[in-house]
């Protein structure tokens, strides 16, 4: 039986896979409307506003209506607390994953909240957006969301 | 950004990347550090005697550890193959080209590997092929010690001799 190796080798391994996707009319136009520091949403069939704008209601799977453009601030509905961040997420120091609904909004969004401590987190706190420094038309040129209160 | 501002959004770029760190376990270090002596290694199955290459430490069918090395021929038998005729990002050699599985002499399983120095149309099941070697400086603990596969020359291996190991 030969001697068992002392060293067992590594190395590393990347898979990527380098997809870019055509994204329609209806997400196009929310983009876009990033890209402006706007937020939009549409009409669902049921005149609830949708955000993101998705293309069909997804209760009645009807297409969407009109757009509607909705507030800039909103409510944390839930949240879950990131103590240490990955290198792909939003913010490089802890932060919350939370469901914003904007102001004018009948749905939640996720996005990141930059709270800097859990203690400042609560279901139903107020937020606000933080636009990106130079917004291009996806959903990062949102930063995150932060606290309207003062810490 | 290459669109203009006032044109709407029609795409995103949406990458997906996972970074791993690939441990080799005992069984294929071993392999890997062989490959680098241009030798290759293959393990016996103590129950079945089926030798496997590369090794895994493990027979899949017993069940059972594989601790006996077998020194393999860097020739063998061409089992099964594929023409690439489209190019991909990242893809190391031009189209077309041909992968085979390979059954080295006295292996049980075949190694996947290029096939080259032959027309791609003149590939065939059963053709008698050999390592090309990188040179000394180039080799090191990577499959790619073997830069491809060429054929020898020799009359094609019978059917037989490896329809089992397909």
């Amino acid at each position: 039986m030969p001697e068992a190796s002392p060293q067992v080798l590594s190395a590393t391994h990347v898979l990527e896979y380098p997809y870019t996707r055509s994204v329609g009319p209806v997400i196009g136009r929310f983009l876009t409307a990033l890209r402006e520091r706007r937020i939009e949403g549409v009409r669902g069939s049921d005149g609830r506003v949708i955000v993101p704008a998705v293309e069909y209601d997804p209760v009645t799977s009807e297409p969407t209506g009109d757009f509607v453009e909705v507030g800039q601030s909103g409510v944390v509905t839930t949240w879950a607390w990131v103590y240490q961040p990955r290198p792909k997420h939003p913010l490089d120091q802890p932060f919350a994953w939370a469901l914003v609904r904007l102001d004018g909004a009948d749905t939640a969004m996720l996005h990141a909240v930059d709270a800097g401590n859990p203690s400042r987190m609560r279901t139903g706190m107020r937020v606000r957006v933080r636009w990106r420094a130079e917004t291009v038309g996806e959903i990062q040129d949102i930063e995150c969301f932060e606290p309207e209160d003062p810490a | 950004m290459t669109e203009p501002r006032t044109e709407p959004v029609r795409k995103i770029r949406t990458p997906i990347r996972l970074d791993y760190t690939m441990t080799a376990g005992e069984a294929q270090s071993r392999f890997l550090r062989q490959i680098a002596n241009r030798k290759i290694f293959g393990q016996r199955c103590p129950e079945c005697e089926k030798v496997y290459v590369p090794p895994r430490g493990s027979c899949p069918t017993c069940g059972i550890a594989t601790r006996d090395e077998v020194e393999l021929a860097d020739q063998g038998t061409v089992t099964t193959f594929c023409i690439v005729n489209i190019p991909f990002a990242g893809a190391a050699v031009e189209v077309p080209y041909v992968c085979a599985s390979v059954l080295l002499d006295g292996a049980d399983i075949t190694l996947f590997h290029l096939v080259q120095e032959v027309p791609v149309d003149e590939v065939r099941m059963g053709m008698r092929v050999e390592a090309v070697w990188v040179p000394p400086e180039e080799r090191g603990p990577t499959l790619q010690s073997i830069k491809h596969f060429r054929p020898t020359g020799e009359p094609d291996a019978p059917y037989d001799a490896y329809k089992d190991r397909m």
